[in-house]
């Protein structure tokens, strides 16, 4: 179990303080001895093995935390509080985590927003020290309805640290759109408990299918009669689905302002040419929760080189899935192209894109990186893992 | 030790036999009623269709228990690992006081080794041997993967899985092919040839029981094979030993400094070195025999059916299944004793489905049972003592060659004597 060779599948965006690694001097010496002589006392295993078991969330193991409390937002989403292990190095408002949930067993990872506040001071009813995330039970969606639904305090969960750059920009602009839809919400919600007061003038329109839907209504509600924002709720069973043309009545200066946009795809599709015909593409930063998938092509056959396993996919299936599916330890992350926790070398052979259709052939001696979430096989691929 | 199995190109794809076929064409042979040295064949009364529906069946079982994998299985093999990890603990904590005398007696030695032994059998057994059989891949867990698994034994997981999983999961029970049966050294079946090297097998077995984590590193390693073909071996060939090599005596290295020198190390604050290290001379040799002891049961007791080459070729799923069945054979007992042999007490069922966590065995077996007794196939088992017994009583009467119609089996003996006599003797004139 010491082999290094698997911690890529392991979270690695962690920066792991070891205690004394790089002390200069006698102290150095003596802690570097001193983790030799652990290491020669818990071989074939790792001293890391044995602590985990006393403390696994101690400084220096891997960032794992505890679920707090899992409290109910809408009738089908919920916040889950963590506590994180003491490596947690904090994150910038809007950023995600990855997350991993053993689920029947089975351990799985997704990419969710961070909800609390970055000072670790308690917002929203999430206590000091502690992060949060909220998910919304989708169809199929095996970790967000487990979570939703079944996860209990107490459970140990493996976490990475926070990452992604869909952030306000410092110094914070003078006007903000927020645009969000659904679950679009969370990475927002995350940016208004830390720096509402920092923004002067902030429009935000959120969608929802109907008023139960909309996740942080309370919180929204009481920002919009404090004057701290303009809220306009856009609600499918009222309104019908956001038309944008319509964004020239709700907020009329919405050119004129720097916009955050979270949602479904076709939303965030509709929105990038709607600000690139307005001729303002750059005033639109987008969080892109899941991937557009085109038409799949041909699949075939991938090779996982180190475990020697062989698989048949179709053109339609991930190498991700592929490969899980035939036992091999993938390292996996948001599973929708964004967080590239899935990238491993190619070594030979052509995959499709899943959102573009793009194939790409390996062609040079070197390997190539290729993110497995959102590729497929193109005929055959030789994966390093 | 053991001359080399032929090794697959590097690439062959782990955990399935690519010779099998699901669905046999051809019609194949009705099996032949006696064996080369007369026995009975087994499953002389099968017809093919038989053996394929009894493939059907089992595949159909392993379905039912792989699907129904989930947190229940998880939290076994997390709470072996934990209870195995802090007993280790422990008992090396125990151990820091081993030369402690109370009485006349140092308790902390007896205690301290017996909870290592223990720890380590565990370790070597229900979680090694099985984490490495990829029986725990599908938790997704990086740090319970066959992968990445390394176990507190002399031989190096990685060349323990070719030899293991590959070749013995693969040729179960099939004679020169399968180098588990008797691992070269040992005359198991009646089947297999018998020399003069054999007449003193009985003191090999118990060699190789006391020494048997490194028998099981040269084992992997082909040291034997090496030693017999050195000559005729590429350059490429003889390197890629040279490389397993230098890795089994790191590992080697590794595992006699922990246990040898730094545990001893850490007791001589109390003056408890040497007993420290007797401690852990004695846990490893507690550990070699009771692995040993097991093992033997699995494979060598009678009852237990060994297969020509010839048998295999062409062989389909459900002969496969058959092979490993009557290969293979259990040994009864309670929770504690099934935890303790790594469930290869349930050797029948673990070698039909080598990858299916170990603790699914004991729920299966009287299906299995049922499925054998149906067909009327013997289903071997018996107690640890009744079996190992059997295999020493084994061991002893297959040093002498097998019984001939008209011969006496010592003329047999002084015939083969006299023949080694001669060639020696030529050899030292020429």
């Amino acid at each position: 179990m010491s082999a290094p060779s698997i911690d890529r599948a392991t979270p690695t965006g962690a920066t792991r303080p070891r205690l004394g690694a790089h002390a200069p001097g006698p102290l150095g010496g003596i802690v570097r001895s001193a983790r030799k002589v652990a290491e020669a006392l818990a071989t074939p295993l790792v001293p890391a093995d044995y602590l985990d078991l006393l403390d696994p969330m101690r400084t220096g193991a891997d960032l794992r935390g505890r679920i707090v409390e899992v409290r109910p937002e809408t009738a089908d989403a919920a916040t889950v509080v963590i506590r994180p292990g003491r490596g947690w190095a904090g994150h910038i408002p809007g950023q995600y985590i990855r997350i991993g949930v053993d689920i029947d067993g089975v351990r799985h990872w997704r990419a969710y927003s961070l909800t609390h506040r970055a000072d670790g001071s308690p917002a929203a009813g999430i206590p000091a020290g502690c992060i949060a995330i909220t998910t919304k039970a989708i169809p199929d969606g095996t970790v967000s309805t487990h979570l939703v639904r079944s996860a209990a305090p107490g459970t140990l969960v493996m976490l990475d640290q926070a990452t992604g750059d869909f952030t306000l920009t410092s110094p914070a602009p003078a006007k903000v759109l927020f645009l969000t839809a659904g679950s679009g919400i969370t990475p927002v919600i995350g940016m208004l408990r830390n720096h509402l007061a920092e923004l002067d003038d902030v429009a935000h329109v959120h969608c929802a299918p109907s008023k139960q839907d909309v996740i942080f209504a309370g919180e929204l509600a009481e920002h919009h009669a404090a004057g701290r924002l303009a809220l306009s709720l856009n609600l499918d069973d009222v309104h019908g689905v956001l038309d944008l043309a319509r964004l020239d009545t709700l907020v009329p200066d919405w050119q004129a302002r720097e916009t955050w946009l979270c949602g479904p795809t076709a939303l965030l599709d509709a929105a990038e040419k709607h600000w690139a015909n307005a001729g303002i593409p750059e005033r639109l930063h987008v969080e892109r929760f899941r991937p557009s998938v085109v038409e799949p092509g041909e699949g075939g056959t991938v090779t996982f080189r180190s475990t020697g396993r062989v698989v048949e996919a179709d053109g339609a299936t991930a190498i991700l899935d592929a490969g899980e599916d035939a036992g091999v330890i993938m390292p996996s992350g948001c599973r929708m192209g964004i967080c590239f926790g899935c990238v491993v070398p190619m070594r030979a052979g052509a995959i499709r894109d899943l959102r573009t259709g793009e194939v790409t052939v390996h062609e040079s001696d070197e390997p190539l990186p290729v993110q497995t979430c959102v590729n497929a096989v193109a005929g055959s691929c030789e994966i390093d893992l | 030790m053991t001359l080399a199995p032929e090794r697959h190109a590097s690439t062959k794809p782990q955990g399935i036999n690519p010779r099998l076929r699901v669905a046999s064409d051809a019609p194949r042979p009705q099996r032949p009623a006696l064996k080369k040295s007369g026995r009975p064949n087994p499953a002389a009364h099968l017809s093919p269709d038989q053996i394929e529906t009894i493939g059907h069946e089992l595949d159909a079982l392993r379905k039912e228990v792989m699907d129904s994998r989930g947190a229940r299985d998880a939290a076994y093999i997390r709470k072996v690992i934990a209870v195995q990890r802090y007993l280790e603990m422990g008992s090396r904590a125990v151990l820091l006081f081993s030369n402690v005398k109370v009485r006349g007696v140092r308790p902390a030695w007896w205690i301290g080794t017996a909870g290592l032994s223990v720890a380590k059998i565990l370790e070597n057994m229900e979680i090694g041997h099985n984490v490495m059989h990829g029986q725990w891949d599908w938790m997704r867990d990086p740090k319970i993967h066959s992968t990445a698994w390394e176990w507190d034994n002399a031989s190096p997981a990685s060349q323990w899985k070719h030899s293991h999983n590959e070749i013995h999961h693969t040729f179960t029970n099939v004679l020169g092919r399968d180098n588990d049966l008797g691992y070269g050294i040992l005359r198991v079946d009646e089947d297999q040839r018998w020399s003069l090297f054999s007449l003193f097998q009985p003191i090999w077995h118990v060699g190789n029981a006391l020494l048997f984590e490194y028998s099981i590193a040269a084992y992997d390693l082909e040291l034997g094979g090496y030693l017999a073909k050195k000559d005729r071996m590429s350059e490429e060939q003889k390197a890629e030993f040279r490389k397993n090599r230098d890795e089994v005596l790191a590992k080697i290295k590794r595992q006699a400094t922990k246990d040898y020198v730094v545990h001893p190390a850490m007791s001589a604050v109390t003056g408890s070195a040497r007993t420290t290290l007797t401690a852990n001379i004695v846990a490893n040799l507690v550990r070699n025999v009771w692995t040993n002891t097991v093992i033997i049961c699995g494979h060598f007791p009678p009852g237990i059916a060994t297969f020509e080459k010839t048998s295999i070729e062409g062989e389909t799923r459900g002969e496969w299944y058959l092979r490993q069945m009557l290969g293979s054979g259990n040994i009864s007992g309670s929770k504690a004793m099934h935890t303790m042999t790594g469930n290869l007490s349930h050797q029948i069922e673990h070698h039909l489905f080598p990858d299916m966590p170990s603790n699914r065995y004991a729920e299966i077996a009287p299906r299995i049972q049922d499925l054998m007794e149906r067909n009327d196939l013997p289903y071997v088992t018996g107690s640890l003592w009744k079996q190992a017994g059997s295999v020493y009583w084994k061991v002893v009467q297959l040093s002498l060659p097998n019984k001939v119609e008209g011969r006496r089996r010592r003329d047999i003996v002084r015939l083969e004597l006299t023949k080694a006599w001669r060639k020696k003797k030529r050899a030292l004139r020429g």
